[in-house]
């Protein structure tokens, strides 16, 4: 039985498809950016698509909730008078991998949140999803198993997978399917293209594997037991407080609201601006109380809001395991390496406690 | 680009208007502020808004005036940022932008029936003060009421009339202290932890609500549990950066916790084993 919700794209069509693709709305693809670094930003054409790419600088939500957006407009004049805005540009992006498409929900879940935010809600209708699953690991960076975003589960319109001289698509969602339709080059997909994608994520099964020596179901409890450890301290230490590592996370979306007047002085706008808490003013209140002053401070509220209070919230993790925050560390941090710390003291406490 | 209006933004501004000012200390000023459309801020006490000066942001302030006068509410300002110094400047008439209010004011319909021990430390009294005038508006609802007050100095102290008829009334236990006295203050000196033990309560039925200046709580906290008050019935409100309220910018947030949404007013149950609190 032919199943519908799968077609097939021969290789040699992609390029057409991408150029179908591109006609329909402005079009965006990770692209090698020199340096071993990707962006996402427009392509017209397959040419310049980065078909094999590591996570690229930033994720994909610079385009969910851009790093600037405008919140209100105003004019000051004797009456003055504000309105909300909410700024968007339909967008198609493909090539998502699942880490990103992962984080996309995360972000999706916090937005939908009472009270709703109605410049992301709005800004997501309008954007397309199209993923790229990885057959592989990136790079030793990501720790994608450990938190269940190396295999696809939903988040996307349509998701295409690499089998060799053509690429499997499954159509998630009904524009999904009006855009393979409209694009007409795919054809339906037999029980023999099914068969390889079948054995592609068996051989995933092999390939992927926890990263961090732990059960993916235990780590809220390690959180539970190191919130005092010496692990924070060593951070402390070696942190420089940049906010590299939050501005490249696809699942941190803290912000500043700010003020700005044109150079007329009669008109303005109140916008948001991607904030850090990993930066030291981020908790500091007028009168000057900094209620996360040190380092280890911060980074643990990274680390916590990551793997830690999103169970609670939203009954996931808010690491997509892409790696970004570690390839982006100036001062050598890394996730995983982090995480195995935690681990091992942990292990050493409950040791302690038996001797 | 496109773009468009929405309605329902959370960024959305009500218009307000100033009714009257007066300045309370050389750091505090009061506003009366009433909502241009004429409707009610319908808050609860221990809520707070965002008050915005287009051009200049947005600044968390709490209201300090009980939900039971409708039609104006009042704001206790302090100018310590550049949102609050440019708001001392405004005076009646002037127009302000709000949002709100937001989050967890005082349980009053939990609190009712039982006696109740409000301790108050500095500008703490402002978010207070709208418990206080609510409990007083509705008296009859209450038990035993006892009004605890201090601040570093005598010239410090805000709503000084205010405190002065409280300390009047029959149906009010009032007492307050200075950290520092002048030559004319003939009050009790000492921080206010010291006027706790004094307080005759029946600490089961009692609940405790609690602002003041980040140092204070794990004193006055460790005094009132000596007292027996049980932890459910301590309740303190907690001042933080924010600059959304809407639980997502994320500046507010005490570990697991957002302060703009799940507090400001909290019971020492919920936070006790969160070490950001305190």
């Amino acid at each position: 039985m032919e199943d519908t919700q799968y077609v097939v794209l021969k290789k040699d069509r992609f390029e057409e498809f991408i150029a179908a693709l591109s006609s329909m709305q402005k079009l965006v693809a990770p692209v090698a950016k020199g340096f071993g670094a990707y962006a996402f930003e427009e392509v017209t054409s397959a040419d310049p698509i980065a078909l094999n790419y590591i996570p690229t600088i930033l994720p994909l939500k610079k385009y969910f909730m851009p790093q600037r957006e405008t919140l209100l407009e105003f004019t000051l004049d004797r009456r003055s008078h504000a309105e909300a805005v909410v700024e968007y540009e339909p967008l198609t992006i493909f090539g998502a991998h699942t880490c990103d498409l992962a984080g996309i929900q995360c972000l999706n879940m916090v937005f939908s949140e009472r009270p709703k935010d109605y410049n992301y809600l709005l800004r997501k209708g309008t954007i397309t999803l199209i993923g790229l699953e990885c057959n592989d690991y990136c790079d030793e960076y990501a720790s994608c198993h450990l938190v269940h975003a190396s295999f696809p589960s939903g988040g996307y319109d349509l998701l295409f997978t690499d089998l060799g001289d053509y690429f499997m698509v499954h159509i998630n969602t009904v524009s999904g399917d009006r855009i393979v339709r409209t694009a007409g080059l795919c054809e339906g997909a037999g029980s023999a293209h099914m068969n390889e994608l079948r054995s592609l994520r068996d051989r995933k099964r092999t390939v992927f594997r926890n990263e961090v020596p732990i059960k993916t179901k235990l780590i809220p409890e390690l959180f539970d037991a190191v919130f005092g450890a010496r692990v924070w301290d060593n951070l402390n230490e070696r942190c420089l407080a940049c906010g590299n590592c939050t501005n490249v996370c696809p699942t941190c979306y803290c912000f500043n609201i700010k003020d700005e007047l044109d150079l007329t002085l009669a008109r303005g706008i109140r916008y948001r601006v991607w904030d850090s808490c990993q930066l030291e003013p981020f908790a500091r209140v007028a009168g000057g109380i900094n209620f996360r002053k040190e380092r280890s401070a911060r980074q643990r509220h990274r680390y916590y809001r990551k793997f830690r209070y999103p169970v609670d919230r939203f009954a996931r993790f808010f690491c997509t395991g892409c790696g970004r925050c570690t390839r982006a560390c100036m001062a050598d941090i890394s996730l995983k390496e982090t995480l195995s710390e935690l681990i091992k003291e942990s292990e050493e406490r409950v040791w302690k406690k038996w001797l | 680009m496109e773009k468009v209006v929405i309605k329902d933004s959370g960024y959305r501004l009500k218009k307000a208007t100033i009714l009257r000012t007066k300045n309370l200390t050389r750091n505090e000023k009061f506003f009366e502020i009433a909502l241009k459309d004429g409707s009610s801020l319908d808050h609860e006490p221990g809520q707070f808004i965002m008050v915005s000066l287009l051009g200049i942001g947005e600044s968390p302030i709490s209201v300090c005036s009980s939900p039971s006068r409708r039609d104006s509410f009042d704001l206790c300002i302090r100018a310590v940022g550049k949102v609050t110094r440019r708001l001392h400047t405004l005076k009646k008439g002037d127009e302000i932008g709000i949002r709100g209010p937001y989050g967890r004011g005082f349980p009053v319909n939990i609190i009712t029936g039982n006696d109740l021990l409000i301790i108050a430390g500095g500008l703490g009294i402002a978010p207070l003060r709208s418990l206080i005038t609510y409990v007083l508006d509705n008296r009859r609802d209450f038990g035993k009421v006892h009004i605890l007050f201090g601040c570093k100095e005598p010239k410090e102290m805000l709503f000084s009339d205010e405190l002065e008829q409280w300390s009047q009334r029959t149906d009010l236990h009032y007492a307050c202290t200075v950290d520092r006295a002048d030559p004319e203050w003939a009050g009790n000196v000492g921080v206010i932890t010291t006027l706790i033990p004094g307080v005759d309560i029946e600490p089961l039925r009692t609940f405790a609500a609690v602002v003041g200046p980040p140092v204070m709580y794990t004193f006055v906290i460790k005094e009132l549990l000596k007292k027996g008050i049980p932890k459910r019935q301590i309740l303190l409100s907690f001042e933080r950066n924010m600059a959304c309220g809407n639980g997502k910018c994320g500046h507010c947030q005490i570990q697991n916790l957002y302060v703009c949404q799940d507090g400001p007013v909290f019971n020492y149950e919920q936070i006790k084993n969160l070490s950001e609190a305190f």
